[in-house]
């Protein structure tokens, strides 16, 4: 039985707005974080359906799946730049909330 | 080569002015020595000039080339008898000048160098208007000599009120001169050349009122360096500087330059282009002048200032005798009232250094018998100068009163009341100063001036005495072909000698022979004012000085504070802050707003690449 692609794009869709809304609507910058890498698997999540629906006689279009990649491999970097700000933000400030992030305001 | 001697005339004391005070600014003597022996050199080159010697004219310089010919600025010199003469009694006034300034400089703390560089100076420039062969380089000697008068009136400049008098002079002089600018550009428009041989031919279809505009115009020139009414007041501040500089700027050549100015106009022009209007002008200018300062003169205090005024009036005789078109007696008013004026400044310098640098009269007194050799001559000018007959200011004055007499007598009137009032106040300066014991410090241990002062003195009461006489006159006066009238007993005669009495009986009734120790004119309202020079100096410097700048400052105070600094800067920093307060509610520090301005900005994007 073969999953129709609107079915993996409306998951990716899905996934992608809980992690717009988390990105909106959460204070801890943890959860903000991972909400921005949920982000990122639904374009990931999407990017392998089109490939896969784009090809033919089983085989897939490699370019969507090379971008995939890609992205993961961003998204590690990303991953060890960001954790490493938060840490460094925790350490300071002894708090992850984002909305505490408002010297430069005052 | 020969052909370019006269050029020695200016290039020797440019060079000297220059060497004593770039090489010699150090040693005053040797400065003193070099402008001396240029006055020196200058004076017996113009000898050999007026004694024969010829060689012909001297090369033409163009200096400023233009496309048209006539339009050209030449540097050329002049060598007639009118121009020669007038060197001779510069150079000869200046010669005796330098060396009087040795005595009277001596043990002055100031910089005798620029003293000196500064007589080399006015040397160059007085010889540049006075053998200018055009109306440009006259101009650029105009300016010359105002700037030299300027450094040496400003020469003791630590003393503000000599600052003050340099600077008035000058800029009073500005005003005339920007008349004589002007003028000489009318000059150029009616006769197309600036050059006096080329003036003659005018064509004929020149509007009269062009003509006295532009005669007008020019005498503006003459009103501002003459020191006529109404821009006589730099004058008598300009006694501020050294007395030796009052003597030869002052009095005997630059303050002539602009009747000499004028006369070399009307010879070169010819009289008709003097229209009636602009000769009246001129003559009611020189009459004001003439009595306005005798009138004055009869109230001063200060030798110099007496002195001074006098000068004004005599200017304002030669002046007259210009607007009457008798320019020769003019030159012959102008040549003996150089030697003796000059005379009278240095005697009175003598007598200001000998009584310790008094210059009230009433604090003099009694100098007949401690330096009767400087007052005698001091009183040779003073017999000049009041017209005594057989002296030389006799004849020249009544040359201008006969040059009056006919056509104008009205002028031969003033002319005549301003010859008493001159007796007056001249008599008056004689028995105060010089007779009855003396009345303070200075005088008492005054005494006789040493010989580089005295010296000149002889040789100026010399001249003062022969030189209206036909055998110096007619080989001197700066006029061509002038025959000295001598003594002839006619109207104007006996007119002048009653004024010469009235002067001198009214001035001994009033001052008696040296008993007074106050001037009993003095106190009442009339004497005041005269002593307040008729409030004109008040009224310059309250009414369009103080009223200028006021006006002027206020302009600049709004365009300063309503458009510069409230508009342009206030303004534009207003506008900044206003806009960044606007934009400052997009900094609002929250992490999510920021996150979702960056989302729309993202969708907005997309929208547009999509659209």
């Amino acid at each position: 039985m073969t999953i129709p692609l609107a079915h993996y794009l409306i998951f990716s869709g899905i996934l992608f707005s809980i992690g717009l809304a988390g990105v909106l609507i959460r204070k801890n910058i943890l959860v903000v974080f991972m909400c921005l890498e949920m982000m990122l698997s639904a374009a990931n999540i999407s990017l392998v359906a089109f490939s896969r629906a784009q090809g033919t006689d089983g085989i897939p279009v490699y370019d969507a799946q090379v971008l995939s990649l890609f992205i993961v491999a961003i998204a590690a970097a990303e991953v060890s730049i960001g954790l490493a700000l938060i840490v460094a933000m925790f350490r300071a400030t002894r708090s992850v909330d984002s909305t505490s992030l408002n010297t430069l305001k005052d | 080569m020969i052909q370019n001697l006269p050029w020695l005339f200016l290039v020797l004391p440019l060079l000297v002015a220059a060497l004593d005070w770039v090489f010699f600014s150090k040693c005053p003597k040797t400065a003193a020595t070099l402008s001396i022996l240029s006055a020196a050199a200058t004076f017996g080159l113009c000898i050999a000039y007026l004694a024969g010697l010829q060689t012909g004219l001297s090369d033409v310089y163009v200096w400023m080339p233009t496309n048209t010919d006539a339009l050209d600025l030449h540097l050329g010199l002049v060598m007639d008898p009118l121009a020669m003469r007038m060197m001779l009694v510069v150079t000869g006034i200046g010669l005796l000048v330098h060396i009087f300034s040795i005595g009277y400089m001596k043990g002055d703390g100031s910089n005798l160098s620029r003293y000196f560089a500064g007589l080399s100076i006015f040397m160059f420039s007085m010889s540049t208007i006075v053998l200018a062969d055009n109306l440009a380089m006259t101009f650029i000697g105009w300016e010359m000599v105002g700037f030299s008068s300027y450094l040496l009136i400003g020469h003791w400049f630590h003393k503000a009120s000599a600052a003050e008098a340099a600077k008035k002079a000058f800029i009073t002089n500005r005003v005339g001169d920007f008349g004589f600018l002007l003028g000489i550009l009318l000059t150029l428009g009616v006769f197309g050349t600036l050059t006096f041989s080329e003036m003659g031919n005018v064509s004929g279809a020149v509007a009269p009122t062009l003509l006295t505009v532009m005669v007008i115009c020019l005498f503006c020139g003459a009103i501002g360096k003459s020191a006529q009414f109404p821009l006589h007041v730099w004058l008598p501040d300009a006694m501020e500087g050294p007395t030796p500089v009052s003597a030869l700027i002052h009095a005997a050549t630059m303050v002539a330059a602009g009747v000499y100015m004028m006369v070399r106009l009307q010879v070169s022009m010819g009289t008709e282009i003097f229209t009636e209007t602009a000769c009246l002008v001129i003559t009611t200018v020189g009459a004001i002048t003439a009595v306005m300062a005798a009138i004055i003169a009869t109230q001063q205090d200060d030798i110099k200032r007496v002195l001074a005024y006098s000068t004004l009036s005599q200017l304002g005789y030669m002046v007259m005798a210009v607007g009457l078109l008798a320019g020769e007696a003019a030159m012959f008013h102008l040549y003996t009232h150089a030697w003796f004026k000059a005379l009278l400044f240095l005697g009175a310098g003598a007598i200001i250094v000998c009584c310790h640098h008094e210059q009230d009269i009433w604090k003099m007194g009694g100098l007949v018998r401690r330096m009767p050799l400087t007052v005698l001559c001091f009183l040779m000018g003073t017999f000049a100068l009041i017209a005594v007959p057989g002296f030389s200011g006799f004849f020249s004055k009544e040359a201008i009163l006969d040059a009056a007499i006919v056509d104008h007598p009205v002028f031969f009137w003033i002319g005549a009341g301003v010859a008493a009032i001159t007796t007056f106040y001249m008599t008056r300066l004689c028995l105060v100063a010089f007779l009855g014991k003396a009345r303070a410090h200075g005088a008492e241990h005054a005494h006789e001036a040493g010989a580089t002062m005295v010296l000149p003195l002889l040789a100026l009461a010399a001249m003062a005495i022969i030189s209206g006489y036909g055998f110096v006159a007619d080989y001197l006066v700066p006029a061509e072909g002038f025959t000295a009238p001598g003594f002839h007993f006619g109207c104007t005669f006996y007119v002048s000698l009653g004024a010469l009495v009235l002067g001198l009986v009214a001035a001994i009734v009033v001052y008696g022979w040296g008993k007074r120790e106050r001037d009993p004119l003095a106190g009442n309202f009339i004497a005041t004012a005269l002593r307040n020079r008729l409030y004109i100096d008040a009224f310059y410097d309250k009414v369009l000085i103080g009223g200028l700048q006021n006006c002027g400052a206020r302009i600049i105070e709004f365009i300063d504070s309503a458009l510069i600094r409230g508009l342009l800067v206030q303004g534009t920093a207003w506008l900044v802050g206003r806009v960044g307060i606007l934009l400052s509610w997009l900094q609002c520090g929250s992490l999510r707003a920021y996150a979702c301005i960056t989302g729309l900005g993202l969708l907005l994007i997309i929208v547009i690449i999509a659209l």
